[in-house]
């Protein structure tokens, strides 16, 4: 698959969030505002992008070659926990202002699904390293998107008249439905 | 606590999905049909059980300062055994769960158990408890996995429901389908509950 596909397809074809439900929990949780969705786009793309190299280095380096597939799960969310905090004590270290922009949003990443979900899908789709970099900017630009977008319309929410029972999440919900409507028009482009 | 209390405090009052809101991803993305959605849960019981009972077990020799990463271990431990499980033995449902399995792992209930209740209380109490918030997450997922089979495929658990004039609404077994029902279902438990509180404290 040309790297071409690969961005369009995982940007907007099969958005991560809106057609793969993966990462539904900071989706719905910190897009309340446009400020804090783009902090975490950003903080989500970086993690993403590190994880994912180094998942498929562990994959084709040490899981492989030893015929240690199975403990895939437990490796890959150990090396995400231990690259989460250690991003975190880089920046911290090396740049105080960038940590003050993302720095908040490091620890929820960890149980971010998008993180384990694009190293997983990776190594099962068999991508190489290139192709494999690509995936990973590519879902989370379609992360970030999607983030962006929905806080948007909530931000304009909060000014209108919701329904008692809808107000908070369950119209957060219906919005993202609606949201994957246009997103379906995407179908077939790919 | 009473045993029973527990159970329905994981089953209902604090119900993972209609209540606490965690957990989402799978519940949206595997209740295409009600056998998924019963699959899912029961899969993520099996680990919330399990996850629960060991951590309860042990928690007292885990040192306060390195428990999520001894918790994530037990939890992915526990989520390899029904992935090779449900490898062996199911392997429809296993193609047709896919990634889902393996991000059981990253499912925010089953840390947020082991923190908020199995590494503070006894061993039984835990595993109910696991049982409690399990069997809760399952019944969230199997009522929006029928609903989402009965109108978009018409059939529950595979069997046809209607004639075959009967044409489904296909968008519910489609993506923006699962978005759109969930909100409805959660806005439907929320004005059940805040009747229920209203005449309560009447």
């Amino acid at each position: 698959m040309s790297i071409f596909t690969i961005l369009i397809s995982t940007i907007f074809v099969n958005n991560f969030v809106l057609a793969r439900f993966l990462g539904i929990c900071p989706f719905l949780g910190v897009s309340n505002k446009t400020e804090t969705a783009t902090g975490m786009s950003i903080a989500v793309t970086f993690v993403v992008t590190l994880s994912s190299i180094i998942t498929y280095g562990i994959q084709k380096g040490l899981l492989e070659p030893f015929g240690l597939e199975y403990l895939q799960t437990i490796v890959f969310i150990l090396v995400i926990a231990a690259l989460v905090q250690f991003v975190e004590m880089v920046m911290k270290k090396t740049s105080p202002t960038l940590y003050s922009a993302l720095g908040v949003y490091l620890p929820l990443i960890t149980t971010n699904c998008v993180v384990l979900g694009v190293a997983i899908l990776n190594i099962q789709e068999g991508y190489n390293l290139v192709q494999t970099i690509f995936n990973a900017v590519g879902a989370s630009i379609g992360f970030g998107l999607a983030l962006v977008l929905i806080s948007g319309v909530r931000e304009e929410l909060e000014f209108n008249d919701v329904p008692e029972a809808l107000e908070g999440f369950p119209i957060a919900l219906i919005t993202a439905g609606l949201m994957s409507i246009a997103f379906l028009g995407f179908n077939g482009l790919v | 606590m009473k045993l029973s209390k527990i159970f329905y405090n994981g089953f209902i009052k604090e119900n993972p999905i209609f209540v606490q809101l965690i957990g989402m991803c799978s519940v949206l993305a595997v209740t295409t049909s009600a056998i998924n959605g019963l699959a899912m849960g029961l899969a993520v019981t099996g680990v919330l059980v399990g996850s629960n009972l060991v951590i309860s077990l042990l928690r007292k020799v885990i040192p306060e300062k390195i428990r999520i990463p001894a918790f994530v271990v037990v939890i992915a431990t526990f989520v390899t055994i029904v992935e090779m499980f449900m490898k062996a033995y199911t392997q429809d449902l296993y193609n047709a769960l896919g990634i889902f399995i393996p991000l059981i792992v990253v499912n925010c209930i089953i840390l947020a158990r082991a923190e908020a209740f199995a590494s503070k209380n006894g061993v039984l109490a835990s595993i109910v408890d696991g049982l409690g918030m399990g069997l809760g997450y399952t019944l969230a997922l199997l009522i929006l996995g029928s609903l989402r089979e009965i109108l978009g495929a018409g059939s529950i658990f595979g069997k046809q429901l209607f004639s075959p004039s009967f044409e489904p609404a296909l968008i519910f077994i489609m993506p923006p389908g699962a978005f759109i029902l969930l909100g409805i279902l959660i806005a439907i438990f929320n004005t059940i509950r805040k009747k229920k509180a209203t005449t309560e404290s009447n």
